[in-house]
């Protein structure tokens, strides 16, 4: 007797991530010098964020090919995204036999209201947050992995700090209620009653919390990591900087040895321009796309 | 350098890349003295070493960009416990194929990695270990193909080894931190224990 597709295995794959780099990628090659790098997994995807975001237009599920052909490429775990709400796209990529599925704020959202219910998939999904309420609400529909939002494709860290912050200090916050005010703060939190009393109960998430949004540099992903982050995606700030290759690595390793200056330093040396980035803060609100999903 | 309680062995958990934190959780429940290793010179500081499951391709880059290598195979050569899950028992391996990879061959076992498949075909399954039924969490898993003479299996699952004993290395292909059941650390804790001297702490090889 065996059995597929349990939380335990859903989860189990994101611990094996841990204190690891999942590198966007946009073909076969790309995939290749990732995993030479020491990615612990790529995201296939069509565009990387920054330019989805030059672009405009409807960003969508990648063409299945192209999915196939990166898979065929690397022997780590590959990753794509669906459209939030787009439970199809989701349906397409089980088929595909993707790794994890990204239900993901970068594409274009196909329902303003409500999230895959991922409990329906054998396949993993990851989703994004800003902050503890929705990393909980996700969680609830089935998520095995959380990943904060960010700004993706900005190449500004700003964002992923503040939820990443956001996450880790609405879980200390709920360890020091009170059993009768843990109610009140599920009522303002969103958030279902009996997860947050078990988040309460061991202070932590009861799924893997990775960062994302706006990573460009060694000391960016050191920096998320020393807040609370258990591994980070790197979207555009690897193939959109100078030298990507060289860039991947010093960011794995980084993301390693997030906690030693001396490392972060000698990793930081000569590995050319990071992506140019743009100034969140500048952004229009309507550019922004960690407000898309709930 | 000093924390463990003499007698108490302090087990290194190798935390380059995977679920070296899952691992920790479980030895810490059952009362050891855990560290993270990160470069080789910390493992001049542990009396056992957990090679836990992740990435190896991962792994491998790390080991060559911190000169890991050496220090390793002399760890895994003094004969202190090793346990090596998943990725630990790919790296121990003597062949590795689906693709071929380098490997440190101080487990005389060949491996064939993703054997069972992509993540949808991981699975769970049970059996019987040590008297109390084992669940056996197999992700993304690797098969043991081939086993020394030497080798000792101690759990098969339809057929093949999935827990094997070669000396001081206690390898799985599945994943024992992930499951509630606790013999097979409570086991690697009793090897550490029979090697771990008091004053240990601190003293270099």
């Amino acid at each position: 007797m065996s059995e597929r597709g349990t939380l335990r295995l859903k989860t189990g794959l994101a611990e094996m991530l841990k204190g690891g780099v999942i590198m966007d990628v946009t073909d076969a090659d790309q995939a290749k010098i990732a995993e030479d790098a020491g990615a612990t997994a790529v995201m296939a995807l069509e565009r990387v964020p920054s330019d989805i975001r030059r672009d405009g237009g409807v960003a969508r599920m990648s063409d299945p090919l192209m999915i196939r052909a990166i898979q065929k490429a690397v022997s780590i775990p590959v990753m794509a995204k669906v459209r939030i709400g787009h439970f199809v796209e989701a349906q397409i990529l089980e088929t595909l036999n993707v790794d994890f599925i990204d239900e993901s704020e970068v594409l274009t959202p196909a329902d303003e209201k409500f999230h895959i219910d991922k409990h329906a998939f054998k396949v993993p999904f990851v989703c994004g947050c800003r902050n503890l309420g929705e990393a909980l609400r996700r969680i609830s529909e089935g998520a095995a992995m959380i990943r904060t939002k960010g700004e993706a494709g900005s190449g500004d860290i700003v964002e992923a700090v503040r939820h990443i912050r956001a996450v880790v200090s609405g879980v200390k916050r709920l360890t020091m209620l009170g059993d009768e005010e843990l109610m009140t703060e599920a009522k303002d939190l969103g958030a279902p009653y009996e997860l947050l009393r078990m988040v309460a109960k061991e202070g932590k998430l009861p799924v893997p919390n990775f960062s994302a949004g706006g990573i460009a540099t060694p000391a960016d992903a050191a920096l998320v990591m020393q807040l609370g982050a258990e591994a980070v995606f790197v979207g555009s700030g690897i193939f959109k900087s100078e030298d990507p290759s060289a860039r991947a690595k010093a960011i794995v390793k980084a993301a390693t040895h997030y906690r030693d200056p001396e490392i972060l330093a000698q990793v930081s040396e000569g590995i050319g321009q990071a992506m140019r980035g743009i100034d969140v803060a500048k952004l229009p609100e309507a550019e922004l796309l960690q407000t898309r999903g709930w | 350098m000093a924390g463990s309680t003499a007698g108490s062995p302090r087990i290194g958990l190798l935390a380059l890349q995977g679920a070296y934190d899952a691992h920790g959780r479980l030895l810490r429940r059952l009362g050891a003295d855990t560290t993270e290793v990160r470069l080789p010179a910390q493992l001049n500081e542990v009396d056992a070493l957990v090679l836990p499951g992740g990435e190896s391709t991962t792994l491998l880059k790390l080991i060559d960009a911190f000169v890991f290598e050496e220090a390793l195979r002399a760890f895994v050569q003094s004969g202190r416990p090793v346990l090596a899950t998943c990725m630990g028992v790919i790296l121990l391996a003597e062949n590795v194929t689906n693709p071929p990879q380098r490997s440190f061959g101080l487990l005389p076992v060949d491996v064939e990695r993703n054997s069972y498949g992509r993540q949808v075909e991981s699975f769970e399954a049970q059996a019987t270990f040590a008297g109390e039924t084992f669940d056996l969490v197999f992700i993304r898993a690797p098969r043991i193909t081939r086993t020394g003479p030497e080798v000792e299996t101690l759990l098969t699952y339809e057929n093949d080894p999935v827990l094997v004993r070669h000396g001081n290395i206690l390898a799985a292909t599945f994943h024992p931190e992930l499951s509630d059941c606790t013999a097979i650390h409570g086991q690697f804790i009793e090897m550490a224990s029979r090697i771990s001297k008091p004053n240990h702490a601190g003293t270099g090889k």
